[in-house]
This record gives structure tokens, sequence and C-alpha cells, in this order.
């Protein structure tokens, strides 16, 4: 598994804390994210996993302020160069002024799931990205289109020069894709929010894309937030592993700890039941039982207690686990509480 | 054995699809108050004559333009419902006997009283109507919306008018729905050459302005006509268009249809032709041939409502809403008796019901439509 | 995709397909596309001009009978041999079919027959009245469009706000009022409320006059009214559409692309959902031509427009034949020309079509 090794401290880019997001709706707000917390650094990869309606897309439209209403941020900031003279609270921008736009592409980029449609089919891939390229950057039309092919050649799409006047259904869902990576790199954004990027993908054309994003993101330098389902991608791709369950991060650990010693039990039965090539045949496939709530119908107690299978009765039906503290490994459960948290509380008291 | 008691989660999960349909229906107030609406408007219509006061026929030049009355419900502190009778004045210019209401003749107004004889659900020889005044001399009468310039009671005529103007819309819609569900279905059904040509036919409909063709075709149509042959003729002319917005949905719903699963499941299973159709397809579209007829429905209404207006539609002694507002067109006149406008109301309603019902049957049938 | 009473434009959606196709290939699909709506025009205007030989045929008799009839109230009579020579001139002697094709060719030549009622040629009689017609319906066309469109667009982008509640409310009165009734109650409220005769498409002392600048400024500052009062149920009809898709297309992905984009609110709206939602739009206002002047008709009797609606009806009424036909087929075949124009520029909107020639 691919770690970049830490010569020297990352330049911290990115740090999200306690964020929370509801829904607000007639009958009631329902909180799709329930205080979130984690940091992008430069050059390297965090990859966010959980199953589906965890919170991980909702945490990266969140970041950009691309939630429609009735979506909200509740409470939290979003630092973008956090510790430094320039930090800004994202959170506390107006999403369509001046400063948040400037932020969105110039800053952050974002790349989509469905590559299909991402893209508006009225306008050509060229006139897409130039846009977007020129919307942070004074050039001319005709500059900006080199810039473009350029582009378009180093996310790997074949003959640029004409590709460039094609309309996206004229290209296949691999091209399509390389092409939302050419969007969200257009004007040279020191962070990238890749949402299951490979998703719609079949399995040949996922393993180029994710090459891909490896050698841009290494090239480049930029600090990569890769979200996925997939524990696959995970293992190749991400330095750093956030895993997020009903809108909380449940586990956070570097990416070898948290497949050799993984903490939290929702990791450990997502470990599980990835199906295992090695496995005895005709052995049952291990599920987690149940499924994910829905986020308005929140338990209790610790969100993931219905379904674990290492509960404390009394305890985990109750109270909620302590939350990870920001930046460090650890996991949200009883389980590890005892040990690794109250350490941590000894050591900053 | 004990009683299984059906969960609200269990009724859902049993419901046909016409009963998930209805409750989606249900949801929607605006449409169920419009359907509402619309079945008071067609009981009034099957009720008509029961429910005038005045027979709607019957002229009478002493009361012409009489301006519209309340029914004063009290008669110094008592509940006594009345309205004045009628005095002749002469008017000191012209020498003109003019009747004016005169409160100082109060006639009491009762319910189900005797009044003009008619045939009640055209079968039954009766008198009675619904409110009537109780003695009084010929020329008195409740004039809810006054007269018009024969001295005809309009709220009576407007009442008897709902039931030729609603019918043709039925009539006339009905005549449009099998046109349409024929041509449509068999346009996306078969497709190819014959849905190429079908399509065409109806692209070359929709490109003839309406009005003048209907206007050249009804006028077209002998004086020597009696009232129905009219009628019919004039429903005839009117379904001769709307037809095609039937069949572009019928078709659309049939080109979808073709390619899901479960009807080719059941041509796999070996059903035959008509029975697919029947069977399994038509309750899928069942709801939006619903949807589309409501919205028919007031299309017909106005272009039966304009030709009569303009005089080439249904002609005299036949009442519609178009040929009371005939009555309107001159604007002098009009301005003397602005409740000769009044048949604009129930047709202003009656679109907005339909529009809403059929704006409802349509969400409630396909909510992601 | 929600459309109204609308025909299959049968816009598909493009299809993957290999990159670089030919810019030849491309043209002649256009080529291909403009074609099939020229044949298809000229299909409808025979249409028409069948339908308006049956309506001049309709009534019982024919044209020589009417004639005499005629003379008979002023007085003349005519002789037996004098009613077989017009018959045979008029070609009334002949089959239906060939009268048609008579017709026809006279029609192709520009000899649109006699009106009984003026006893001068057609052509004379209807005069401006066709022109002025077109005027109307065409400045209610104009005005649905400017109208609708950004009306729509706001009451999307705005959804709830008092500008929205505004619209739709408009709305509802557009779709509830037939037009010739809102005429109707806009003369009486002009009446009786300011005492002016709403009406007529000219001050008096331009009514006769030849055209000049002048007249046409004249008709420039009369024609809102009508033209509003003719357009309203279609701009209702439209503004409820473009609400409707707009409010779809702005739930879409690529939506939030272009906003991630860093590009402005307002630019990322108009840019991409609007054009997306313009599809729907530019094929629920395909018919909206035929529907506008049909409506003038009725609406420029109420509002008594010299236009050739009540020439119409007068013709009707009196059973002048050639003048009643010859307007029916040349109200339509002007109405199929604004139509093919409206689906040319749907065409130079969708660029699918252009680039598949699709239909």
């Amino acid at each position: 598994m691919p770690q970049t090794p830490m010569v020297e401290p990352a330049h911290h880019a990115l740090s999200v804390r306690d964020l929370v997001v509801d829904f607000v709706q007639d009958t009631g707000a329902v909180r799709a994210l329930d205080g979130v917390s984690l940091d992008l650094h430069a050059g390297r990869v965090l990859g966010v996993v959980g199953e589906s309606g965890c919170g991980k897309s909702v945490t990266a439209r969140a970041i950009l302020r691309l939630i429609d209403r009735p979506g909200r941020i509740a409470s939290g900031r979003v630092l973008l160069d956090p510790d430094t003279p320039e930090q800004q609270d994202l959170a506390a921008l107006d999403p369509e002024g001046k400063a948040m736009r400037a932020v969105r592409g110039g800053r952050i980029g974002l790349i989509f799931q469905e590559p299909m449609t991402a893209l508006s089919v009225h306008y050509t891939v060229g006139n897409q990205i130039i846009e977007a390229m020129r919307a942070h950057s004074d050039i001319s039309k005709a500059e900006a289109r080199q810039r473009v092919v350029a582009l378009l050649h180093e996310v790997g799409i074949p003959r640029p020069e004409t590709r460039i006047d094609a309309y996206p259904f004229q290209l296949s869902g691999g091209l399509r894709q390389r092409v939302g990576i050419a969007l969200a790199l257009a004007a040279d954004p020191q962070i990238l929010i890749a949402d299951e990027p490979t998703t719609a993908l079949d399995v040949t054309t996922q393993a180029q894309i994710l090459a891909l994003l490896r050698r841009l993101q290494r090239t480049k330098g930029v600090a990569l937030m890769l979200i996925t389902h997939d524990m696959g991608v995970i293992a190749q791709m991400a330095d750093d592993v956030a895993v997020m369950y009903l809108g909380r991060m449940v586990e956070f650990a570097p990416v070898a700890q948290l497949f050799s010693a993984p903490q939290h039990p929702y990791t450990r039965a997502l470990l599980r039941s990835v199906p295992n090539l090695r496995a005895t045949p005709r052995e049952r496939l291990a599920t987690i039982g149940g499924a994910v709530p829905h986020p308005g119908a929140r338990p209790v107690g610790c969100p993931f207690h219905p379904r674990c299978p290492e509960i404390i009765k009394g305890r985990c039906e109750t109270q909620a686990p302590p939350e990870i503290p920001p930046g460090e490994r650890g996991a949200s459960c009883f389980h590890v509480t005892g040990a690794t948290m109250s350490a941590h509380a000894e050591a900053t008291a | 054995m004990t009683a299984i008691t059906l969960t609200s989660d269990d009724r859902l999960a049993q419901a046909s699809q016409l009963q998930l349909t209805w409750w989606r229906f249900r949801r929607h107030r605006l449409a169920v108050v419009s359907l509402v609406i619309v079945v008071l408007f067609y009981l009034g219509a099957v009720l008509a004559d029961f429910l005038a006061v005045a027979d709607p026929h019957a002229t009478d030049a002493r009361r012409s333009f009489i301006p519209p009355q309340m029914i004063s419900l009290f008669d110094n502190g008592a509940f006594s419902p009345h309205v004045s009778g009628l005095k002749g004045v002469r008017d000191p210019k012209t020498f003109k006997l003019v009747y004016t209401p005169d409160p100082a003749r109060k006639l009491p107004v009762a319910l189900f009283v005797h009044g003009y004889p008619y045939n009640l659900f055209g079968l039954i020889p009766t008198d009675r109507h619904l409110i009537g005044i109780v003695g009084g001399q010929g020329v008195d009468g409740i004039f809810l919306l006054g007269t018009d310039q024969l001295g005809r009671d309009l709220f009576s005529r407007l009442i008897v008018a709902t039931r030729i103007s609603l019918s043709i819309g039925l009539a006339g819609v009905a005549f449009s729905l099998m046109l349409g569900i024929l041509l449509g279905g068999v346009s996306g059904l078969y497709g190819g050459t014959v849905d190429t040509l079908i399509q065409r036919v109806i692209e070359v409909v929709r490109s003839i302005p309406t009005i003048p063709l209907w206007m050249g075709l009804a006028a077209a149509l002998p004086n020597t006509w009696s009232v129905t042959q009219v009628y019919f003729a004039i429903t005839l002319i009117i379904s001769l268009v709307s037809w095609t917005e039937l069949a572009r949905v019928t078709r659309g719903r049939f080109l979808a249809l073709r390619e899901e699963d479960f009807v080719i499941a059941a041509e796999l299973a070996g059903a035959g032709q008509l029975r697919i159709i029947l069977r399994h397809m038509l309750p899928s579209f069942a709801s939006h041939i619903i949807a589309a007829t409501s919205l028919a429905l007031p299309v017909m209404i106005v272009s039966e409502t304009s030709l009569s207006f303009l005089g080439l539609g249904l002609r005299p002694p036949a009442i519609s809403w178009g040929i009371l507002l005939q009555d309107a067109q001159n604007v002098q006149v009009l301005a003397g008796a602005p409740w000769l406008l009044s048949a604009a109301v129930p047709v202003i309603t009656v679109i907005l019901a339909f529009n809403f019902l059929g704006d409802g049957v349509r969400d409630a049938a396909d909510p992601y439509g | 995709m929600k459309t109204a009473a609308l025909p299959g434009t049968g816009l598909t959606r493009g299809r993957d397909k290999m990159p670089g196709g030919s810019d030849a290939g491309d043209e002649a699909a256009m080529l291909n596309y403009v074609a099939r709506r020229l044949v298809l025009a000229l299909i409808t205007c025979a249409a028409i001009s069948v339908l308006t030989f049956v309506i001049i045929r309709l009534p019982p008799g024919d044209f020589v009978d009417a004639y005499i009839a005629n003379l008979a109230v002023g007085g003349s009579t005519v002789s037996a041999e004098q009613a077989a020579a017009m018959r045979r001139e008029y070609g009334l002697d002949r089959p239906v079919v060939v009268q048609y094709g008579l017709w026809m060719g006279k029609v192709l030549t520009g000899d649109f027959g006699v009106s009984m009622m003026w006893k001068r040629p057609v052509t004379e009689v209807i005069g401006d009245r066709l022109w002025l017609t077109m005027a109307v319906s065409f400045a209610a066309l104009l005005l649905t469009w400017v109208i609708a469109l950004p009306i729509g667009i706001y009451s999307a982008a705005r959804q709830y706000s008092v500008g929205d509640y505004i619209a739709t409310t408009l709305g509802f009165i557009g779709l509830a009022i037939p037009n010739f009734l809102l005429a109707l109650i806009l003369m009486y409220l002009g009446f009786r409320y300011l005492g002016l005769s709403v009406g007529g498409l000219f001050t008096p002392e331009y009514a006769q006059a030849p055209w000049s600048w002048g007249k046409l400024g004249d008709l420039m500052v009369h024609l809102p009214l009508p033209a509003m009062v003719l357009a309203l149920a279609g701009t209702a009809q439209l503004i409820r559409i473009m609400r409707a898709n707009l409010l779809d297309e702005l739930r879409k992905p690529y939506v939030v692309t272009a906003r991630a984009k860093g590009i402005s609110e307002l630019r990322a709206v108009l840019k991409y959902p609007v054009r997306a939602a313009l599809n729907p739009f530019a094929s629920s206002s395909a018919y909206l031509f035929p529907y506008l002047v049909s409506g003038s008709i009725v609406v420029s009797l109420v509002l008594g427009l010299p236009t050739v609606g009540p020439l119409l009806l007068q013709a009707l009424v009196a059973q002048d034949m050639f003048l009643a036909g010859t307007i029916v087929l040349l109200l339509g075949v002007l109405t199929v020309i604004g139509t093919l124009i409206s689906d040319l520029l749907l065409m130079w909107i969708e660029p699918r079509i252009r680039l598949q020639g699709r239909a």
C-alpha cells in the first residue's frame, strides 16, 4: 500500500471542525452530518469511506457550500489555509459571494461520480473547461484553449486538439471522467475532492482513472480527499482513512493500520464483508446485519449500536461514545475509549 | 384463531394501483376541491330545471334588464325570506312603462314551490322547483342575476345552460378519446411506417389554425337542421382537432410501455396481443388518459363557448354559456347591464376546476413523470 | 420532461457516438431536417387547400345559385342559358376533383375569385386585413416569449418568493379566462371606468389613410393591448412549463458542476439549466402560432380590430364562399409559414438536432 513518507510536515490545506449539516423539512430537521472533523494535507490522500447515506457526499458538498435548500450548515467551521494569516472559514462565507466563488475551482476542485450527468450536453468539452479556467484567471480564450488542450493531454485523452471540440455524449465513460478530472484541475486548485470518481466505471477503466489520480496528485502535490464505498480503492489510494457512519466519523487511521488493526466494530465488519479470493468455497458471505437507519430516525446513544456485534449492553444504547480528537488516530467506540482516549485526556489535562 | 389487524404498512403493500393513485390524489387539496366543484356542476346540470326559478325560455318585455335582486332574509326582525315585487312606472320622458322592483310589495320565497313544468331527469313530469315565490303576478319573480333584454331570468338560463355546455364537453371528449386512443395506440404499438404516417397527420392537423376552420365548417351547417343535429355536428367539429393531444399521450405511453420488462415477460409467457394490451398495459396508462381527458374538457367547453359566442355554434332556442355571452357583445349595452357577463363566472370556474383536477390526477398517476 | 400539448419533436438524448464525425455529414443531417420540415409544410398547405375547397363547396347549391339568389335580391334575373354558360365557365359542370384543380390553378396565379357581397375581387376586399392579422398574431408571439421566458426563469430560480406568487397568479388568470372573454371584460372595464373605447388598431385619422411611417407608428402604439389579450393564455402556459422544467433541471448534477467551477450563480443558471429547459419551452411554443392566429379571429371581433376575423364572420354568414374560403386558405398558409420559422428557430437552439439530424 502506497504511503507518502513524511519527510517534512505536509502543508495543512483544509481543516473541518465539528461540521453539522441539517436538512429542514416540514416534518422536522434531519441531521445529515453530526459533527464531522477532518484534515487535508498537501500531497496526501484522505480516503473517506462508508455505506450509502453516511454523509460522505454531504461533507464534500458542505465544504464547497454547494448544499441546496432545505439543507444548511447548522454549525462548525471549514478552515481553508488553517493557522495562516489568510485563513478563511468557508462555512461563514456567503455561498453565492465572490469569496466563495473564488474558492470553488480556484482553491478546491470537485470531481463527480456520474460522468454521464455531471457534464452539460449542450456545450463542448472545451467550452466547459475553458469557462472554468477563465473564471479564475484573466487569460484570453485562445490562451485558455491552448492550456486546455495541454490539460486534456495530461489527463490522458488521446488527440486532445480534436476532442476539445467534442460534446460529452460523443465520448466514452472513461474519457468523460478524465474530462471531469481535467475540469476540476482547470484552475489549478491545491485541494481536490473526488466524490466516488470510479463508482460508475467498469473495473478496467477504474484502475486507469485511479492511476491517473495518483499520478496527478503526486506531480501537482495536491491534497486529495477521495470519497468511496469501496475498500479496495481505499487500500490502493489512501494515505489516511476516515470511516463514516450516519453523519459521524467513527474511525480515523493511517491506511496500513486501518487494515491491519481496525479499532471500530463497524470498520471490522466492513473489512469482513469484503469477499475474499482465498476464502473457503461455499462459505457464507459476511454481512452487517440490519440496514443503515434513516438519519431522521437516529438511534440514541452510539449510532451503530443496533447493528453492532460487540455492543456493550446498558452503555451503548444510552451514551454516545466520545468523538475522535481531530488529527489523531482513533475510533469513536467505548471499547477503544478506555485505553487510547483517556490516555489522551490525561496527556492534555 | 386471532383476528389479524392490518397495519398501515400492510395496507400500503396490499393496495392496488388504483387505490394508490387515489390516495396520492387525496393529498392534493386543490385537486380534491376541484373534483367536488366539478361534481357539483354536473349535479347542477342534471337537476337544472329543478334548480331553475323561472322558465328560461319565457320572454316578458316588461321585465327587460332588471338588475340582480338579492333574497332578503329578514322582515322586521323575523326570519321571512322574500323578494320585492315589480311595479310598472311610467318614465316621464319616454312615457314607456318601465318595471322596477317595488320594496313595498314583499313576496315570500319558499322551498319546493310550483313553477313552470318540466321533466325531471327527462322522464318524470313535474313542476316543483327548489325555490320560488309564492303568489305575485306574472311579471314578478326571483331575479338572482337579473334579466336580459327579452326579460328572461338570467340565473335560470345560466343553470340550464350548464347542461348543454358541460355535456357537449363530455360528448366531444368521448369522441376525441375514441379517435385519439385508437390512432395513438396503433401508432405507438406498431411503430414504423404506420407511426410515421399518423405522426405526420397529427402534425398537419395541428398546424392548421382551428377557429377559421371551425367557423367554415359550422357555417356550412344547413339552417334547417334541428337543435340536436346541430349539437352533434358541433361536437364532431370540435373533436376534429382535440383528438391529437390524446393520441400523443397514448402513443407516448405505448412506446414507453412496449419496452417495459413486464410486457416482454408477458409476451414470453405466451400472452396474446389483446390480452397484453388490456390486462397489462391499460392499467399503466389509464390514469394518464384520465388526466389528459380532464385537461381536454375545458378546451372543448371553451371551443363551444367561442363558437356559440360568434353565432356559429349552437343556435337559439338552445341555451349554452356561449349563447348567453353573445348578449354581452355590445359594450354600450353591457355598461348599462353588467350582469349580462355573469356567464363568465361558471366558464372560468369550470376551466380552473378541470385544470386543477387534471393536474392532480396526472401527479397522482405518475409522481415522477 | 413536462411539455404542454406538444408533439414529439421527439428529441432523443444523444447516443454515444465515436467522436470526430465528418463535418460534411453534420451539414447533410441539418439539411435533411430542414428539407423534411419544408416538405411537411407543403403537404400541410395542400391539406389546407383541400379543406378550404370542401368548405367552399359545402353549402347547398353552388356558386352560380348563390349568385343568382344575390342578383334576385337586387331585382335582376338570370336566364337559364346564362346560368348554364356561367356554370360551364366556372367548371361547375365538371367532376369535383377537376373543379378543385381549376380552382387551385387560379389560386396559384393569384386569382382568388370575386366577392359576392362587395362585387370586387377578393384580394381587394381582404386588403390589409390579412397582414394586420399576422401583425397582431406575431406581436402576440413575441410578447409571449419575451414575457414568459424571464418570468418563468425567475419563478423557478426564486421559488416561493413574492415574484413567484405573482407569476403563478398571472398564470392562473391566463389559464382560466378564454381570450375573447378577457377582451370582453377589458372592454367593459375600459368603457365603464375609463370612458374610452378600448379597441381598434388605429386612431380614426389613420384608419383609412394609406401606409406611412406615421401609420406604422400608430399601429405600434395600438398593438400591445390586443397582442397582450391574445398572448395571455399562451404566456401563462409557457411560464408554467418553463418553471416546471427549470425546477427539474436545477436539481441535476451538471448544475452542481457548474457552480463548483466558481462562476457566478446567474451565469451558472442561465448558461446551463435554462439552456436545457429551453428545449421543452421551444417545443411547447412550436404550435403557439396557429393557436394565436386562431385566437386573433375571435379577439378581433370583440375588440373591433380591422383584421380578417370580422370579415370572415361576415363572409360566412352571407355565404360569400370565395371570400370566406380564400381567407381560410391564406390564413392557413401564412400560419404554416410562421410555424416553420419557429421550427427553424428550435433547430438553431438544439445542437443535437444539428449534429444528428434527428427531429
